[in-house]
């Protein structure tokens, strides 16, 4: 699930070596690293530069990356990037905010309680299954074209992975550690604030990484769909006029917004799981 | 004189999938008595852990009757502790912090509690390894932890279910050897489950074989290998061989009959929280 690539460990000259020369090799591996980091990006960005100017693709649906930034740097400084990003931001987190809030307590509980898990897992595989953006029409029906919708629809849709996530959390934890727990006696409700609880933290994670890139998407598309500002009407209604450039700058800011919301998340996650041993390092 | 623990017609039966039921224990009469070293060897699939449910209190007997100093057993209690064999150590805490778990449930302030946990993984000599997770540490130093947890909150019994049958043969020998110092030092009451002769016979004050399925007492044997420290191998000397002829020559038939037995039904053990 790891969706950042690390570096692996710098190998140190075995030789005792005078401090300068280790000095340039250990930049000499760092420059190596960074290289190794960014190659991809750099040639992507590098194909989207030079396909359009050697006319290989039609340069006004794809004009190259360096008319692009300027398109992004323009909308930066008339204010209108940021309060779209805004708009879109206040959505994207207060549904994903409370769909935490909703899932996580009701996942424990629902977990806890082994036949109600049994008996409502199928229709949660259902509900999850069904593609949120479906839905969409539903609740711009019931909930109109407003803000309520959009929180809705993203609260909706990053409830499902968080909630089957942490029920399947407290239904795999390890029994032996419950029953050495159960042979001090402990009550069932210290056993799951000092068991089931910490030991599901690493996959209730799992569930609220899945939910924050699902917010993203979720937001956009309704965003598209009916919208007086948001990244997602900045890019649809640029297409519309056809302001190419703005909508790429679009796109990019999205990019950059879902990049930065993974990491925070990743970084989160790495903060309350670290006594994990780590296969993805 | 009551013995420590008492365990009198104990029998247990467990329910199996698709209807009948299936008989791990039956007809077990045992004491143990107070600081006595009793190890319980048997085929494998004899009720061996069963048994060490029943005494601990994760389970019920299905007859007969378990006592503590005479007060019979209604569940799991702080005066009975349970080292099990893949460690059950918590990976989310240090090891300082996994041998204080008992004796937060126990009530204690944080400061007694670090304190008393220091001088347990002391004693298993783990001195200097208090911040380390149990995926920092090796197989050996795990069950050491899990050890020092289950000594820390002060039980009168500590129930080893094949503590040592996942460590390489010569962790397991200095482990074994460090029980019988920790053993000395504090006078418990251990039953230890094995299913290795020479384990039985070298730990073992008395050893007692259980039968194949369902599992009985078939004797119990006392072993006398003399004192430790005045031989350098006692496992090389007559003795040991004596006794460790005799347990085996009881375990032949029963392993041969646990072989002959066919596969039971898979049975109903999930474990309950409630």
């Amino acid at each position: 699930m790891a969706s950042t690539v690390e570096a692996p460990a710098l190998i140190e000259p075995e030789a005792p070596e005078s401090p300068p020369r280790r000095a340039g090799r250990r930049a000499a591996g760092l420059a190596a690293v960074a290289f190794r980091r960014t190659i991809a990006v750099v040639a992507f960005l590098a194909v989207w530069e030079l396909a359009p100017r050697a006319q290989l693709v039609d340069p006004i649906f794809l004009p190259p990356v360096s008319e692009v930034v300027p398109a992004l740097w323009d909308l930066a400084k008339s204010g209108q990037l940021w309060s779209n990003t805004e708009a879109s931001l206040v959505r994207a987190l207060s549904g994903f905010g409370l769909s935490i809030v909703l899932a996580v307590p009701l996942g424990l509980l629902i977990g806890w309680y082994r036949p109600v898990a049994e008996l409502l897992n199928p229709l949660l595989e259902l509900f999850r299954n069904t593609a949120a953006i479906a839905l969409l029409p539903v609740f711009i029906l019931v909930l109109g074209i407003g803000e309520t919708s959009k929180i809705a629809i993203v609260l909706y849709a990053c409830t499902w992975p968080i909630l089957l996530n942490t029920i399947s959390a407290v239904r795999t934890v390890d029994a032996t550690l419950v029953k050495s727990a159960r042979s001090l006696g402990l009550p069932a409700v210290r056993i799951f604030q000092k068991v089931i609880l910490p030991a599901a933290v690493p996959s209730i994670f799992t569930g609220i990484r899945l939910a924050g890139g699902i917010s993203v998407l979720v937001m956009i598309v309704a965003e598209m769909v009916g919208a007086k500002e948001g990244l997602g009407f900045l890019i649809g209604s640029a297409q519309q006029n056809f302001a190419i450039k703005d909508m790429y700058a679009g796109i990019l800011t999205i990019s950059a917004l879902g990049l930065a919301f993974n990491q925070v998340l990743v970084l989160l996650e790495r903060r309350f799981t670290r006594w994990r041993t780590d296969p993805g390092r | 004189m009551t013995p420590k623990i008492s365990l009198t017609g104990v029998g247990k039966t467990f329910p199996v999938r698709g209807g009948g039921e299936f008989t791990a224990l039956s007809g077990i009469d045992l004491d143990v008595a107070e600081g006595e070293f009793l190890v319980v060897v048997g085929p494998s699939g004899c009720g061996k852990s069963t048994l060490l449910d029943l005494i601990g209190g994760l389970t019920r007997p299905t007859t007969g009757r378990i006592a503590i100093d005479g007060a019979e057993v209604t569940g799991p209690a702080l005066d009975r502790a349970v080292v099990f064999q893949q460690y059950a150590l918590f990976p989310w805490r240090t090891a300082l912090r996994n041998v204080e778990f008992g004796l937060e449930a126990k009530g204690l302030r944080r400061r007694e509690r670090a304190e008393i946990a220091r001088d347990h993984l002391d004693l298993v000599g783990l001195s200097g390894f208090e911040d380390r997770y149990p995926h920092e540490l090796s197989g050996g130093m795990k069950q050491r932890v899990a050890i020092a947890r289950s000594l820390a909150y002060d039980p009168g019994v500590l129930l080893m279910d094949e503590p040592f049958a996942a460590l390489d043969a010569q962790t397991r020998d200095s482990l074994q050897d460090e029980l019988l110092g920790i053993w000395a030092k504090t006078g418990k009451t251990v039953v230890f489950i094995t299913h290795g002769i020479d384990e039985a016979v070298y730990l073992g004050g008395r050893v007692a074989v259980l039968t194949s399925r369902p599992g009985r007492v078939k004797e119990v044997a006392d072993i006398d290998l003399g004192s430790r420290d005045a031989r350098e191998d006692v496992r090389s000397s007559p003795e040991f061989a004596a006794h460790r002829h005799r347990v085996w020559s009881l375990l032949k038939d029963e392993v041969q009959t646990a072989q002959r037995l066919t596969v039971p039904a898979p049975r109903k053990e999930a474990i309950h929280l409630g």
